[in-house]
């Protein structure tokens, strides 16, 4: 019966694959009205329609609409073009930049139904979640990143000028290869304006180098009293974990525009943490969201079943987990994890069985659109698994654990989908989400100010997993930043296992001999 | 509320500064990988681009991260028959197996980094920092050629290169001048005319009328007398005659076809000619190719003989040195070709006539010439021939330079030998 009623009712919007500006216009407001009617809060969006080199040069900034020039970023064009023409990868249909107004960026080459599964994606679905989750809320800020990025632009332009394009490039380097290391967990960073920008990087130079002048000063006499002093206070007082940070306010000879630029890269990283954090969760809802949509459009009457079939086969692609002896195996798929964590946190709402009632006794039963607003709000990928991650899930998705103890001959399977496994999976799972586990945790514990100056950093094995081969290589480019010498201590519960030097030490140890001094003439 | 911005017609390169950086940074490596194909592939390839493969770890980024070892637990989805407490064989290290390796763990991505370069990116490196000796003085020296150049315009000259669109400027401006005063008393006075018709009438007002009418007349006349275009305003487009430097070349290819050169041997010339082909190719716009084989005697030939065909006998070379004077005598003027030699041999060569040979190219051909290059294919000890030439490279070093070839590898190395930029 409803299907007569819908036919009579509705035509659809659009018949055929071919899209205009118009058509992109109707659709839009289409979802627009649905999405309102499921509570989507979104920026404004601003779609931007563009063609397949265009695509592939947003794909090699990474995303950023605007950004400095450097040769990592040439690499990137390289290879995307490289596979892109190969046939070994499709371009991304989308890509989305989180700013107020929202870009999204459709690719000419889209059909119709591509486009509007792109808009119903990209401009509602993510662009909700750039909104209102408290990670992006808190470290990002939608509306002065444009900004910022045409500020950098035009930063890092200018100091190529004046201090020579390999000069600049080298500073880049070493700044990126810290660039994980340079985002900041605690304080949140105030929004600002370009103009406002600008002006501060002008007071932020002289103040910047004032401080450093003071931390490193050595002229005798004050050193003398402060020695005596000091002798036991440390510096930094707290092991500090955003690297970058430290650089850039303490590196005793860096100039003032070098530390603008690790400042630029610094940013950078911190602006794209919440993403790195949130990729299931964000993925998830985008795609949850334009099933949802374009389903509820497809009720209405208000598109085809051949828009329908065309976006179901290009969603079921995207969705598809291949298990882990299929030969296209690479990891779990977050698109597919976080789009049947949303489905299955609204059939926990909607039609709870006896199993979820007893899992999830807050939410089973509960208005299942709130349920997920909430949990897309406050959750990150960690924590939004260890939280909602369900035994059914984990049955259907048939996950079990691979325990790789070195000191072990053998592998050991930890866990699998059954009674006695869904709490070991579910917490293993979010702990594979946990950038801090992903990476190294590496801090700076010491500088010795009255030394040799030299910064120690602390790397605190997590599972007794040692530094990668890459370290030493790392460590030059903080040697380049730092300017004097650098050591990592890497500890295991406590005890050192190894320690690392740069520039590498002689067998007898060069402090020995008190070569401070030489250190002296800033 | 969305806006839909068309933004297609924005540009599309946005990536190149980039993408040239990466190839500035990594010139070295890249140089590596054009040598080493050059020397490998067949030189008649390189007529498209090049695929360029760099070793990955040369361009990698470094950062912070896990090594092997230690404990770790990681999930993997699709379960079919394992359970709880199951021991499994540990794969084989980076045989990857049954996924217990992540590549972003393990920093081991795909070991080489494959990328195209456009045939004029390929030629760059290919022959970067060589050079064509000699090229300067040919442009001093060249100045019996020449090219018509715009020179601007002016007030004489020839019918049939008149410039309409300045011609017709000219003339509206001088009417606009001579007629402008005129044109506004008229405008003027047939105010005042019109102002006196709405007076009263009297004897006064048709006498001022009467004048002013006349007035107008005049000018208009006066005004019609002002010629639509006038000799002056003519302009004419003028050229100059523009001394331009030679930019054709002509490429003497000698080789020796004699019994002792075999199949191979001919292969490896081959190739050198085709890298000198593209070379000179680079520097002119016009480049044309000679060849010329001998055993006893010399002779002019197609490529697909000069390369192919079988002769038996013995050598003497300098049988191609004159040949190659009598053509250029015939068909290339030295004022209007920059002449390239290029000769290969396996160093036989009648004892007799080397001597002849350094004597006729020190003094006949070396002087008219660019540039002489003499390879020697062999992979026995040198012969007379080789030890002549030495003493030319000694005298003319400018002009002259020879280098063995033993194998296909040596080909590129020598011929970036040869061309190697001087200091000048």
């Amino acid at each position: 019966m409803s299907e007569t009623r819908k036919k009579e009712k509705c035509q659809p919007i659009s018949e055929g694959s071919e899209w205009t500006f118009d058509l992109i216009e109707q659709y839009d407001l289409e979802i627009a009205r649905v999405a309102e009617h499921y509570g989507l809060d979104t920026y404004p969006n601003q779609i931007e329609i563009i063609s397949s080199e265009q695509m592939m040069d947003a794909y090699s900034s990474i995303g950023m609409p605007v950004g400095y020039n450097h040769w990592s970023f040439g690499k990137q064009f390289i290879s995307v073009n490289q596979n892109y023409k190969r046939g070994v990868m499709g371009l991304a249909y989308e890509i989305v930049i989180n700013s107020n107004p929202c870009i999204a960026y459709l690719m000419e080459e889209n059909s119709m139904t591509m486009q509007a599964l792109v808009i119903a994606h990209a401009c509602y679905g993510h662009n909700s979640f750039f909104k209102n989750n408290y990670l992006f809320k808190t470290w990002t800020d939608a509306s002065s990143i444009i900004d910022y990025l045409v500020f950098a632009k035009n930063y890092i332009a200018k100091c190529e000028e004046r201090h020579g394009v390999s000069e600049v490039e080298s500073l880049l380097d070493s700044c990126h290869a810290l660039m994980n290391y340079g985002v900041d967990r605690y304080k949140r960073p105030y929004p600002i304006s370009v103009e406002l920008e600008r002006q501060r990087q002008k007071e932020r130079e002289e103040y910047q180098q004032s401080q450093v002048n003071e931390l490193w000063r050595t002229i005798p006499g004050d050193t003398q009293t402060r020695r005596a002093g000091d002798k036991k206070i440390q510096f930094p007082q707290e092991p500090q974990e955003n690297l970058l940070y430290f650089i850039e306010k303490n590196a005793p000879r860096l100039e003032p525009w070098q530390r603008e630029v690790v400042r630029i890269v610094r940013k950078t990283a911190q602006y794209f943490y919440p993403q790195r954090q949130t990729q299931v969760m964000n993925e998830g809802w985008a795609t949850f969201w334009h099933y949802t949509l374009l389903n509820h459009l497809y009720d209405e009457g208000k598109v085809s079943d051949g828009f329908m079939l065309e976006f179901l086969q290009s969603h079921t692609g995207v969705v598809f987990q291949p298990h882990f002896d299929h030969p296209g195996y690479s990891g779990i798929n977050p698109y597919a994890l976080g789009f049947s964590m949303f489905c299955d946190i609204r059939r926990i709402c909607e039609s709870p069985t006896e199993e979820d009632r007893q899992w999830f006794p807050d939410i089973a039963g509960s208005d299942w659109l709130s349920t997920l607003h909430f949990a897309m709000q406050n959750f990150k990928d960690e924590s939004f698994i260890l939280q909602y991650l369900s035994p059914r899930l984990m049955r259907e998705m048939r996950f079990f654990t691979v325990h790789d103890d070195d000191k072990k001959e053998m592998l050991e399977i930890g866990a699998i989908h059954d009674e006695q496994g869904y709490q070991k999976i579910r917490e293993d799972l979010a702990r594979q989400y946990n950038l801090s586990v992903n990476e190294p945790d590496i801090q700076v514990v010491n500088v010795d100010l009255h030394g040799d100056r030299s910064i120690s950093l602390r790397h605190k094995r997590q599972q007794r997993r040692p530094l990668g081969d890459t370290t030493e290589e790392v460590m030059r480019h903080v040697h380049r930043l730092w300017s004097f010498p650098v050591h990592i201590e890497s500890s295991c519960d406590g005890k050192i296992e190894k320690n690392y030097h740069c520039p590498p030490r002689a067998k007898t140890d060069p402090s020995l001999f008190g070569m401070g001094f030489n250190f002296m003439g800033v | 509320m969305s806006y839909i911005v068309d933004r297609r017609l924005n540009g599309k390169d946005k990536s190149s500064v980039n993408r040239q950086r990466f190839l500035d940074r990594y010139k070295k490596q890249i140089r590596e990988a054009v040598s080493d194909a050059a020397s490998q592939r067949s030189i008649t390839d390189v007529e498209s681009g090049e695929q360029i493969t760099i070793p990955q770890r040369n361009i990698s980024e470094p950062i912070f991260q896990h090594g092997q070892g230690g404990d770790r637990t990681i999930i993997h989805p699709g379960n079919k028959e394992f359970a709880t407490g199951d021991q499994l064989q540990r794969p084989e290290t980076g045989g990857g197996g049954s996924g217990s390796g992540e590549a972003s763990d393990s920093g081991e991505g795909s070991d080489e980094f494959m990328f195209s370069l456009s045939r004029e990116e390929y030629l760059d490196f290919l022959f970067d920092d060589l050079a064509l000796p000699n090229l300067i003085k040919q442009h001093l020296k060249g100045t019996d050629s020449f090219r018509f150049k715009h020179a601007g315009v002016v007030s004489e000259g020839n019918p049939s290169k008149i410039n309409i669109v300045r011609s017709m400027r000219t003339s509206l401006s001088r009417r606009l001048a001579l007629g402008g005063s005129s044109r506004a008393r008229i405008k003027e006075a047939r105010r005042e005319l019109e102002l006196l018709r709405e007076e009263e009438i009297n004897v006064e007002r048709q006498q001022a009328i009467l004048l002013l009418e006349e007035e107008i007349k005049t000018l208009t006349e006066r005004l019609a007398r002002i010629p639509y275009l006038d000799t002056y305003d003519l302009r004419y487009n003028h050229h100059v005659k523009d001394p331009v430097p030679t930019s054709q070349a002509v490429m003497f290819c000698l080789m020796d076809v004699s019994g002792s050169m075999t199949q191979p041997m001919k292969e490896m010339a081959k190739r050198f000619y085709m890298l000198l082909y593209l070379f000179l190719e680079r520097s002119y716009e016009k480049t044309e190719i000679v060849f010329i084989r001998h055993h006893t005697s010399a002779k002019e030939v197609d490529e697909q003989e000069f390369f192919y065909s079988r002769e038996t006998g013995g050598t003497v070379v300098s049988s191609a040195l004159k040949l190659m004077d009598e053509i250029i005598t015939d068909r290339y003027p030295v004022d209007q070709w920059n002449i390239y030699g290029a000769q290969a041999s396996d160093g036989d060569n009648w004892n007799d006539d080397s001597p002849v040979c350094k004597k006729f190219l020190t003094e006949k051909l070396l002087p008219i010439t660019q540039y002489f290059t003499y390879v020697e294919i062999t992979p026995r000890t040198h012969q007379s021939l080789w030890d002549q030439y030495q003493l030319i490279e000694q005298e003319c070093g400018d002009r002259f330079a020879m280098q063995e070839i033993k194998d296909l590898a040596d080909i590129y190395p020598v011929f970036r030998e040869l061309f190697h930029r001087r200091e000048s």
